[in-house]
């Protein structure tokens, strides 16, 4: 049966109070300003982004006579009449952009989606209309869609990217051959899509030479500076308003299309405009999770230690730009193997180009590491928590570099008790209930802890308050709280009397929020604040309550302001200069000097029905250690997510693409399956008291994209028990397995 | 948006002649109908707004239950005599869409309710349904959603609702008034039509027809089940979905109605099946033949090969709950 209700998780220890979210009323009752919601100065006018109907060829002829005619249209842009646009460096190289094409560049069309024209009215259904009366003929190419398609080009991803180096340690080989165990298999992950319910928006006015833009977004300082760069205007002048964002999950980090064709837009017409992408139109328009292929050769020797673990993977990705996600330097470091090697390709195609998406690395190749991992326990007659505990490791086995804290085995521990792990009998197909056939499975959660330099402002009232500014971003994750949380326990205030200004460029630089890096990355330039300020008050870290309450009353002036600033052990001060030109650096996971990763382990129930094939999830339990838990009913949240995104991920999620003409079909939130409450059973989440002393200020590690990792090994794993069928091929459909 | 006139008739007789035009399109709820304007996939250049006219009723109709075009999805399931007469019917609908939408949805709209195809809610892809002789996506596209039952080569779509599946299991009639004023009443079953050559008709309301109500026949005896099978348990739409009506009488099987959801261009209803399993008693093999009848013709065609298979252990599925019969 489902819980109704989720009772708030108590503090363990080393964790913070589970205070509810600033927000949370205002939340639930609608009340609550996203960036489409902010006020503009004047009657905004509407733009709609028409996008290209084939996936490859050349728009021979562009007829906007009728476009234009209909009342209330105020401008057609296409490639033949925009204004010139600066480049804008993509993500590998530096910069923001999510595509090396430009907007409107020209007549070639890469793409399914690819906007090829703008139509501005002063009112939306004005610009609907004319969408339909602008004429664009093409001239049709053969595309290519995904894996297999006639035309996919293959590459090392050393080509693409020199930093990207293949693993050899050891010899992987030698290891394998001469393990008493093997297995040797593929697996295949699926073109996921974000779709957070807040749609793509943009909304951009010009006051004299400075640009205001409402868009949602992970990045505010990058977002204007990349913004400028495009637009060839002084980032100084650009401004960037987000105060809250309505689900992002990595597809509002990068700039868009959109962000310029808004700004030219305005820039022109001289009043604001509002540009919003459909549903359809964000799955081409804003990236998404690539399909991969993934082949592992796993093998144990006769007592079930690991030896020689090959990996190679192979990414979909677009032809204009070969983003990849890469990924296995960091499976490489989850067990005592004896020797790796792993190699990644990417494979080209006429696609949009995809972009991060939670976890983006590790689901894929965590999933295929696991599903690995089963397979080779069931293989050796080896209990798959116990077959993971055995090869637990304390280093980073390719690295060499030791793990600052690693708590797997009590997870698998914590999880297994509460699931009831020991009563599982090995035997597949040996539990029924009726027509539904049980099975039981389980997986390591991993992910990279992460961090950037961050700054942030902190103020002191003498009134006993504070404020906190920082450009970081709330992305439904209960940031606000938590940056006041931090000041609160380092200020000795109640974290109530501390209001928090998020989301807006004007404030200190604060690091992407992608890559679950904020908590650690804000709380530590937070924490640093408060400390300048505690100095200034003359107040040791010890001090007590009340010698702070005495020494803030007295203060001379009614307020007191620190700019406070962080960056990784691995970086220097650069890095958070870097940070005012809209740069992004990121440190994890296996460095030269440490492994810095959270763990959990997951375990979970499917029924299937023997005759129907339908596959349900009755329970599932994840346990996880991240260090220092700054608030447990938002971290409870995140893990409560991610376990019903990783169920959504096996069972459901899959943007379906048509082979022939290379374009997504089921690009609507009725048919891109997520879901639905009466998917999710019992959803159990324990944390496990973790301390890390060593890996920033306040020993945090991210959680955000954790425990949706894995979960698709432990449903594949639990479904093997249940039928006997090994299904490698996500997500786990009825047809799979009839 | 294309712009179109907003008409509100307040009679039957006013609302058909408006529609008589062949631009103009009824509305109902609008949960259908909205999204595919939307999508300029339905360019009416008038809406005929029927909810004015007093057609959401339910009440009975001789030993019968008369459902009005108007009532919506909601009431009906909640209806008392539904539940208790008709529940094949009850379960058919709450196993479709999701509350809010049963809560605008209506009978008449829900028996129209066009195809999920994505190339036919894709104006920039070729569909002959939605624009006859541009060619079919799907025939060499993504099918999984399509038919195996009756299809064409015009056509490969399936009807996608449930509602109407346990109707033609219960043997319903729709009734319909033209444009002249003339009502008349037409089988569930004969209301839906195949693609043949000419895919765009999805059924056989013609301009000027108006649908006033559904009429079900007298309660029969027997279980009544529906069966939906699909990925996620609520909010999609069938794979495959079984309505039965089974009576048993005395250990063998008796009157016994059968309709099948998400194979073809109608809710699917085979009598040969019915009559192989009358008179039997119940077992796997009997099913099986049953199974075999009934899918003697069926096409896959690609991705949605499966459906074959699938069928014929959802219909065993539903036969043996319905029979009583130990799986
Ligand atoms: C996300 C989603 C999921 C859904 N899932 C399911 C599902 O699982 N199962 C299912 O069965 N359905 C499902 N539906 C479809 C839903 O049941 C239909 O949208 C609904 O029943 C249509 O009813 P309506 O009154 O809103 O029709 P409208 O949208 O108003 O009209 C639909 C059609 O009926 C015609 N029409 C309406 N009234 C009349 C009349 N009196 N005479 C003649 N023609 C008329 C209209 O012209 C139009 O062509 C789903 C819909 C959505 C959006
Ligand atoms: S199956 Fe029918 S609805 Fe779908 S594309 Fe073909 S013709 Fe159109």
């Amino acid at each position: 049966m489902a819980q109704d209700y989720t009772p708030v998780p108590a503090a363990k220890e080393n964790m913070g109070q589970p205070i509810a979210r600033y927000e949370a009323l205002q939340k639930v009752t609608g009340a609550k300003i996203y960036a489409d919601d902010l006020p503009v100065p004047g009657r905004p006018a509407y733009a709609w982004m028409v996008t290209s109907g084939i996936a490859k060829g050349r728009i021979t002829s562009i007829d906007d006579s009728a476009a234009l005619a209909v009342p209330g249209v105020q401008m057609v842009m296409t490639h033949e009449n925009r204004p010139p646009l600066g480049d804008a460096k993509t993500f590998s190289s530096g910069g923001l952009a999510i595509t090396e094409l430009a907007p409107l560049a020209g007549p070639e069309v890469h793409h399914d989606g690819q906007p090829v024209a703008l139509i501005v009215a002063d009112t939306f259904e004005a610009a609907r209309e004319a969408s339909f009366k602008l004429k664009i003929a093409y001239t049709e190419d053969t595309p290519t869609a995904t894996f297999g398609s006639p035309g996919a080009t293959q590459k090392n991803l050393k080509e693409v990217n020199p930093s990207f180096e293949p693993i050899r340690f050891n010899d992987a080989g030698a290891a394998l051959a001469g393990s008493a165990h093997t297995i040797d298999s593929e697996y295949y992950t699926p073109i996921q899509h974000h779709n957070a319910i807040e749609l793509f928006s943009t909304t951009a006015y010009w006051d004299g030479p400075r640009l205001v833009l409402h868009e949602p977004s992970q990045f505010v300082w990058g977002l204007k500076n990349a913004a400028a760069e495009q637009l060839q205007t002084d980032s100084e002048t650009v401004r960037i308003k987000s105060p809250f964002v309505g689900g992002a999950f990595g597809s509002k980090a990068a700039m868009t299309h959109r962000t310029a064709l808004a700004a030219m837009a305005s820039k022109q017409l001289g009043r604001p405009v509002k540009l919003v992408a459909m549903r359809d139109q964000g799955f081409t328009h804003s990236g998404h999770r690539q399909e991969t292929r993934q082949r592992v050769r796993l093998g144990c020797d006769a007592s079930g230690k690991l030896t020689g673990y090959d990996h190679t993977q192979w990414e979909f990705t677009a032809r204009t730009t070969p983003y990849s996600n890469g990924g296995l330097e960091k499976t490489a470091a989850m067990y005592d193997f004896k020797a790796v090697k792993s190699d990644n390709y990417v494979v080209q195609g006429d696609r949009n180009v995809p972009t991060f998406m939670r976890s983006p690395a590790e689901v894929p190749t965590v999933y295929a590491l696991e599903a690995a991992m089963n397979e080779l326990a069931a293989e050796a007659g080896i209990d798959p928590v116990e077959f993971r505990k055995m090869n637990d490791t304390r280093v980073d086995p390719v690295k060499g570099v030791p793990y600052t804290s690693r708590s797997l085995n009590q997870c698998l521990d914590a999880a297994a008790e509460r699931f009831g792990w020991s009563r599982r009998n090995p035997q597949p197909r040996s539990m029924r209930q009726g027509e539904w056939l049980i099975g039981w499975g389980c997986s390591m959660a991993m992910y990279p802890t992460q961090m950037s330099p961050s700054t942030a402002r902190v103020t002191l009232k003498r009134n006993g308050t504070a404020s906190i500014e920082v450009a970081a971003h709330d992305v439904g994750t209960g940031c606000y709280t938590i940056a006041a949380q931090a000041a609160g326990e380092r200020l000795g205030i109640d974290p109530t009397r501390i209001s928090v200004q998020m989301g807006d460029s004007r404030l200190p630089p604060g690091p992407v929020s992608g890559g679950s890096i904020s908590t650690a990355s804000v709380t530590s330039a937070v924490a640093n604040a408060c400390d300048r300020l505690n100095e200034r008050l003359g107040l040791p870290a010890d001090a007590t309550a009340d010698q702070r309450r005495a020494a803030i009353a007295a203060m001379s002036m009614p307020e007191l302001d620190a700019t406070g600033s962080w960056f990784p052990a691995e970086l220097d001060q650069k890095a958070v200069d870097a940070l005012y030109e809209g740069g992004v650096r990121i440190v994890g996971g296996s460095t030269d000097k440490r492994a810095m990763y959270a763990f959990g382990a997951e375990m979970v129930e499917v029924r299937i029905n023997e005759r129907t094939r339908e596959v349900r999830v009755p329970r599932i339990v994840g346990a996880f250690a991240a260090g220092h838990i700054m608030n447990p009913r938002t971290a409870h949240s995140q893990y409560l997510g991610g376990l019903i995104w990783g169920i959504g991920s096996a069972l459901h999620e899959s943007t379906e693409i048509d082979h022939k003409r290379a374009r997504y079909t089921n690009d609507n939130i009725a048919e891109y399956l997520i879901p639905v409450n009466a998917d999710i059973g019992e959803v159990d989440i324990i944390m496990v008291p973790e301390v890390d002393d060593e890996i920033n200020v306040l020993g945090v590690k991210g959680i955000g994209e954790l425990a949706n990792v894995g979960t698709p090994a432990a449903i594949t794993d639990a479904i093997w028990h249940a039928t006997g069928i090994r299904i490698r091929d996500l997500p786990v459909r009825i047809e799979k397995l009839l | 948006m294309k712009p179109f006139a907003y008409l509100r008739p307040d009679s039957l007789t006013h609302a058909s002649q408006l529609t008589e035009e062949p631009s103009a399109i009824p509305i109902a709820g609008g949960t259908n109908l909205l999204d595919l304007m939307k999508l300029q996939v339905e360019t009416p250049e008038s809406l005929i707004d029927v909810n004015k006219l007093s057609l959401s009723e339910i009440g009975d109709e001789g030993e019968g239950l008369r459902i009005g075009a108007l009532a919506t999805n909601t009431a009906t399931a909640a209806h008392p005599r539904v539940r208790s007469d008709y529940p094949v019917l009850a379960r058919a609908i709450l196993a479709g869409a999701t509350q809010q939408l049963r809560n605008k949805a209506t009978t008449a709209g829900n028996l129209c309710q066009r195809t999920r195809c994505y190339y036919f809610t894709n104006i920039d892809q070729p569909c002959n349904k939605r624009e006859p002789g541009s060619g079919c996506g799907a025939l060499d596209g993504i099918a999984r959603l399509h038919a195996i039952l009756g299809a064409s080569s015009q056509c490969i779509a399936t009807y996608p609702g449930d509602m109407a599946v346990a109707m033609a299991a219960l043997g319903a009639e729709v009734e319909i008034m033209n444009a002249g004023g003339e009502t008349t009443r037409v089988p569930l079953e004969d209301f839906h039509r195949l693609p043949g050559d000419t895919p765009e008709k999805d059924n056989i309301l013609e301009s000027g027809d108006i649908i006033t109500g559904v009429i079900l026949p007298a309660p029969v005896k027997g279980v009544q089940l529906y069966r939906k099978v699909r990925e996620r348990s609520s909010y999609a739409f069938a794979l495959c979905s079984v309505a039965a009506i089974v009576n048993m009488e005395e250990g063998r099987i008796g009157d016994i109605a059968l309709a099948f959801g998400g194979l073809a261009h109608k809710p699917w209803r085979d009598k040969r099946v019915e009559e192989a399993l009358k008179g039997t008693e119940p077992s796997l093999k009997g099913f099986d033949e049953a199974a075999e009848i009934l899918l003697e013709d069926a096409q896959g065609y690609g991705e949605n090969d499966f459906k074959i298979p699938l069928t014929r252990r959802t219909l065993k599925a539903v036969l043996c709950e319905a029979t009583g019969m130990d799986t």
